[in-house]
């Protein structure tokens, strides 16, 4: 029951990025170009997708985090991190570049699938790769570890 | 580049839905539709015991233009312009960066932003300025 449950809402994710025009990755990069305005190219859109994305995740998490627990599971787990860490600032710098390259993010690259575009399935091969890459450095042991202990007594 | 019409009703409609699927996901499960994170645990190391609910989640992103196709006889236009290689690279990119920060433009931009994250709020501001930047050396530089 879950599992259908995730399908549907995966499913709602996935109309929602198609009716607001995101599935097209043409109206993205004309979104980026901000160099188009004065020639009267750019689209707006995207910035109207985050509104009504965050107007509605806004309210609906007000309430739904005042549940005592999540319907399928035992508790939620909402990050609860806030430094500003070089990693938050870096990784989206990268992903921005990918992004303006070739104007998808992971959402509309994974639904771009299901148009049947062979476009979609290279990008999207080439995305699970750098994301299996990301995690596999992250998991190595970090250099710092080399650096003396700040403390000298802390061996 | 390919001029695209100004959608904002059907933009804003769209977002809603994609806020209420997030909403929906929290409801559920518990946990933050970041879709760069539900992708990458699809692969190995495996952290918990939610590899189905993720892949049925993903199956419903792939499975919406199938199901848009099915109800109404055709898809919204979609324009990919970028080569292979291009596509390779941007592929790349976009995968490790949004691991490695932690989010992407759901986890951050819609997720993140709507729990008045700071950090999430830096991730956004960082990853648009990083699209605008490389979009506009890609169009107006050459």
């Amino acid at each position: 029951m879950a599992i259908l449950v995730q399908f549907a809402i995966g499913l709602i994710f996935g109309l929602g990025l198609i009716v607001s025009g995101m599935s097209n990755p043409a109206k993205v990069l004309n979104f980026l170009d901000v160099g188009g305005i004065p020639a009267g190219t750019w689209d707006a859109s995207l910035a109207f997708v985050m509104a009504g994305a965050i107007a509605v995740t806004f309210f609906g998490f007000n309430r739904v985090l005042r549940l005592a627990r999540p319907f399928f599971s035992a508790r939620f787990y909402v990050p609860t991190r806030t430094d500003i860490d070089p990693r938050v600032v870096v990784g989206p710098a990268i992903f921005g570049i990918g992004w303006g390259m070739a104007g998808f993010c992971p959402g509309p690259a994974l639904t771009a699938l299901g148009f049947g575009s062979p476009s979609a399935v290279i990008f999207v091969a080439a995305m699970f790769a750098g994301m299996v890459l990301a995690r596999f450095v992250s998991h190595l042991p970090p250099l710092t570890r080399f650096v003396t202990p700040a403390d000298p007594l802390e061996t | 580049m390919t001029v695209t019409p100004f959608t904002p009703i059907a933009s804003l409609l769209g977002g809603a839905l994609i806020g209420l699927s997030a909403v929906l996901l929290m409801w559920a499960t518990g946990r933050i539709a970041g879709v760069s994170g539900i992708a990458a645990r699809l692969f190995p190391p495996y952290e918990d015991g939610e590899f189905a609910g993720r892949l049925a989640f993903v199956a419903g992103l792939v499975a919406a233009p199938v199901l848009v196709r099915l109800a109404t006889g055709g898809l919204p236009e979609q324009t990919i312009a970028a080569g292979t290689p291009v596509l390779i690279v941007g592929g790349l990119l976009t995968g490790f960066g949004s691991v490695w920060g932690s989010g992407c433009t759901s986890g951050h931009g819609v997720c993140g932003l709507s729990r008045l994250s700071v950090r999430s709020l830096v991730a956004t501001v960082t990853f648009m300025a990083a699209g605008m930047a490389t979009v506009f050396v890609m169009r107006h530089w050459s």
